[in-house]
């Protein structure tokens, strides 16, 4: 090789930006996309940090009398309030006089000069808390913060683990046709033709019973992305049905690419939207299914909070007039939801390169 | 002829809201021209010229984001169509003024037989009863030459084959006998030997019914058999009108000379094809040396098919399987370094020739020899050597890039995939020459491929063929899907490179120009056999067979009147 340079430098070689750096530069630039991220993110951080216990950590202190009207509400009568202190009343009204027959009468006396003696302080409980309280008189809102972090947890890692099993199956089914259409269909014909509520049932008897699966909300996950994969698995399947015969494909086949990289580099992007959008709806649908779950006994143990508990809870406080503990679960949802869809639209859009 | 006007259109202007923050796109700036009663004017431009655009709005069908500037007149009978009413246009559609579209299997509505939409028509406008509807839909169809009309006035649109559903369209819009037809692109969809029926058809029945058409089309080649006259626009403006006469025989506007001249002739073959620039410029004679084609037994061969099938199995019923051959038999050679045509209708197989030569489809018999080695017989692995050395370049422009990889991306992965080029570096230096020489800029790398137009898109296709330094290219109708003045660049483009590389083509298109300009050797198929094989002179000067000779025959006769121009 010679050591002169008879050819200028080439010109410089500049990185393409990447799929993902070009999609923030738009979703930057998409206003309502920018704003549901931002909520998305503020109950994720609400949720992680009522995880480590920095917010919401005392949420079982009763706090309240039954059914603290919130601080805006502080007027309003609370019949149950006062007919649970009536009750207290006269459980410390001097009891009958039974002396005469009561064989234990003599040492009364004695025990309650030594009951004197441990002090026993009666908790002031407050008329009001900010946003209401409960039955037990616990703090609505600190309720709400701490069960968002069964339900995120459940609904988010179930809607991914579900769309990732129905990503990949309906991946291969609409791929590779044949044999392998045959067996999956035949595999989700099997989950589909058991009634829902069942096979949840089925699934998490398995579950609790050999409790392999561990405690807690994992198991709820893994029992709601096991059953609810279906569903996706068929829209991808047939996207996967459309592309395969496209013409960008048949030219990735002529130049040698091998069938994964044609499935998962080549088609998988451009039929990411569908999956897109599906996480979003099992998110939304997995929240409320963990209600149900929990309803029929497999959710959340009692000791945990999550705001499908407080939906089923707040079934019998509606009747008597209520309904603060329906509103903060439903809107924390309802907001996290919309946000969550809104979120997932605008990357859809946002990893579409055809779309400014 | 009949000197008045049955319509005006003056001063159209039609601009389209993109989005709230940019300028609305003018479409058609200001455009004025007359239909003659009695009389065929044919709308000439290629795609984004505007002629869709300014056919819609004499209909009043553009969509909800355009802008009309008020100066905008379109005269029919007196009145300004532009400001109609609803009900006045509804009333106008169909009946006065009718039309046909490109594609006749999406302007069907496939649940309802073609009695009942014919019928339709003639219920709605003309008042008839079922019965007489019934009646009056069967004269139609045996009108516009639908065999056995009593019987296919029961079928639906998929029963009939795509000559016969735009026949059925035409018959839709005749059928309330309309002053003016309007037909866009109606021949664009459909093969040359069907192509030309229709355009008879249309000729037949404007001087039958004593009607106008205004006939939309890209190809200056079909208007010099049916039109009056000619309407050339380019980018929403009119460049020449006139007589089909003056604008065949003496085209003012470079524009005009530059589409007569573009396309490939059967009687001339230059070293290049003249280029719009070319016209442009003003120096339209530069290379028009003529290039000779043709084989000789002593070639050397670099592709031999032998008795190549393909049969498909359609499923029928639980358990049945029904053989659909798509090929049979087929037999050819390729010479090192020349270029064989493959012609022939839809559903000839020539398509399928091409595939199952890449293995893209799975022969069902036969042997295909590269050099020698029987590609059919390798196994997946051993034919990744091979897949370098066998490209193709798709039909569709729009379909064949993935949308989701920048240019850079495309270029870099088969380059990757064989392991071309030492590291990824050499590779993006070797994808910027590759972009240079097909005509790109650079900067082209970083873009994706919907901001390209599809003459840039199919120079980004042969660019990916490229990286890989194939020996064979299979061109599957590479240049059908472009536009005339696009088709001669990527032409030369194509064959620039087979004098610098000396690759071999099999170029596969139903366009017979295009096929007998490019060629060395054409091969002819119909219905998945070979008809008639030879050099391409010889074919197209001595037909030995009559599917051959139909197929000649039906080339639009305004490339010979182009010829007479000389």
């Amino acid at each position: 090789m010679s050591a002169i340079l008879d050819n200028p430098p080439p010109a410089e070689v500049r990185d393409s930006p990447g799929l993902w750096a070009l999609a923030w530069r738009r979703l930057r630039h998409d206003r309502v996309g920018m704003v549901s991220l931002a909520i998305v993110a503020f109950f994720l951080a609400l949720m992680t940090a009522s995880y480590f216990g920095l917010v919401a950590s005392d949420w079982a202190k009763e706090k309240g009398v039954s059914y603290a009207n919130p601080s805006f509400l502080a007027g309003s009568e609370n019949l149950e309030a006062q007919s649970m202190a009536h009750k207290g009343a006269a459980a410390k009204a001097p009891p009958v006089d039974l002396s005469d027959v009561d064989p234990l009468a003599p040492r009364y006396k004695e025990w309650e000069e030594r009951a004197a003696k441990i002090a026993v302080t009666e908790v002031k409980r407050s008329e009001t808390l900010p946003f209401g309280g409960d039955k037990w008189g616990r703090d609505v809102l600190k309720k709400a913060v701490k069960g968002s972090e069964v339900s995120i947890f459940v609904g988010l890692s179930s809607a991914l683990l579900a769309t990732l099993i129905g990503t990949v199956l309906g991946a291969f089914a609409g791929y590779w046709g044949g044999k392998v259409n045959d067996f999956l269909e035949w595999f989700y014909n099997i989950f589909t033709s058991i009634p829902y509520i069942l096979l949840i049932l089925a699934f998490a008897a398995v579950a609790t019973s050999t409790g392999k699966l561990g405690k807690g909300i994992v198991p709820i996950v893994l029992i709601l992305s096991l059953t609810g994969w279906t569903g996706i698995y068929r829209l991808i399947r047939a996207e996967y049905i459309k592309h395969s015969n496209r013409e960008y494909v048949k030219a990735a086949q002529a130049i040698g690419a091998t069938n994964s990289s044609r499935m998962f580099h080549h088609i998988l992007p451009n039929v990411s939207h569908v999956a897109l959008v599906q996480l979003s709806q099992y998110t939304v649908g997995f929240i409320k299914a963990e209600v149900i779950l929990s309803f029929l006994g497999f959710g959340v143990p009692v000791d945990m909070v999550s705001w499908g508990t407080m939906l089923a809870e707040a079934q019998n406080e509606l009747v008597i007039g209520k309904w603060w503990q329906l509103a903060a679960a439903g809107a924390s949802m309802a907001i996290l939801v919309t946000a969550f869809s809104l979120l997932t639209d605008s990357l859809r859009d946002a990893l579409d390169p055809k779309l400014k | 002829m009949n000197t008045s006007n049955l319509l005006q259109v003056q001063d159209l202007d039609v601009r389209f809201r993109i989005d709230r923050k940019s300028e609305p796109f003018r479409a058609v700036k200001g455009i004025s021209f007359d239909i003659p009663e009695e009389s065929t004017v044919a709308l000439v431009g290629e795609s984004g010229s505007g002629k869709s655009v300014s056919a819609m709005a004499i209909l009043g069908l553009l969509p909800e984001n355009a802008i009309v500037s008020p100066e905008s007149r379109i005269l029919y009978g007196g009145r300004n169509l532009l400001q109609a009413s609803l009900r006045e246009m509804q009333d106008i559609r169909g009946k006065d003024i009718s039309v046909i579209f490109q594609e006749p299997m999406t302007s069907l509505n496939p649940v309802f037989t073609v009695g009942e939409q014919i019928g339709e028509v003639l219920r709605l406008h003309m008042g008839l009863g079922l019965r007489q509807a019934q009646a009056r839909a069967v004269e139609l169809l045996n009108e516009v030459g639908i065999p056995n009309p009593k019987l296919r006035v029961g079928s639906f649109p998929h029963e009939l084959s795509g000559g016969q559903q735009q026949r059925v369209m035409i018959a839709m819009a005749i059928a309330c006998e309309p002053k003016l037809l309007i037909a866009d692109e109606p021949t664009t969809a459909l093969d040359v030997t069907i192509q030309k029926q229709i355009l008879d058809l249309v000729a037949a029945l404007q001087a039958k019914h004593r009607m106008s058409v205004l006939f939309i089309t890209h190809d200056l080649g079909v208007v010099g058999d049916i039109a009056d006259r000619v309407v050339v626009m380019q980018d929403g403006v009119i460049k020449e009108q006139g007589t089909v006469d003056d604008i065949f025989r003496h085209p003012k506007d470079a524009y005009t000379k530059a589409l007569l001249s573009c396309r490939p002739r059967l009687d001339r073959r230059p070293k290049r094809l003249p280029v719009i620039d070319d016209f442009l410029k003003g120096d339209p004679k530069v290379h028009l040396e003529e290039r000779h084609r043709g084989t000789s037994p002593e070639d050397a061969i670099i592709l031999e098919v032998k008795n190549l099938d393909k049969t498909f199995f359609l499923k029928e019923g639980f358990f049945g399987k029904r053989a659909v051959p798509a090929v049979k038999g087929v037999s050819f050679r390729l010479p090192k370094g020349k270029t064989l045509g493959l012609v022939g209708e839809s559903g000839s197989g020539k398509t399928t020739v091409g595939l199952t030569v890449m293995r893209l489809h799975e022969a069902t018999g036969g042997e295909v020899l590269f050099e020698g080695t029987n590609l059919l017989s390798l196994t997946e692995k051993e034919m990744m050597a091979y897949r370098r050395r066998i490209q193709i370049i798709f039909q569709n422009p729009y379909a064949s890039l993935n949308p989701r990889f920048t240019v850079g991306q495309i270029l870099l992965e088969p380059m990757r995939i064989h392991a071309i080029g030492a590291d990824d570096r050499e590779r993006i230096e070797m994808a910027y020459q590759l972009l240079r020489r097909v005509g790109l800029p650079e900067a082209s790398f970083h873009k994706y491929p919907h901001e390209f137009s599809g003459g840039q898109r199919q120079r980004i296709a042969i660019a990916r063929c490229l990286t890989m330094k194939p020996d064979v290219l299979i061109c599957d109708e590479s240049v059908s899907a472009l536009d005339v003045s696009v088709q001669a660049q990527v032409l030369n483009l194509l064959q620039d490179l087979q004098d610098e590389y000396g690759l071999s083509y099999i170029f596969i298109s139903h366009d017979l120009a295009v096929v007998k300009y490019i060629s060395d050797r054409v091969m002819v198929m119909s219905e998945g056999e070979l008809v008639e094989v030879a050099d391409s002179d010889e074919i197209y000067r001595n037909p030995q067979q009559e599917y051959t000779r139909r197929l000649l025959a039906s080339i639009p006769r305004g490339l010979q009147r182009a010829k007479e121009l000389e």
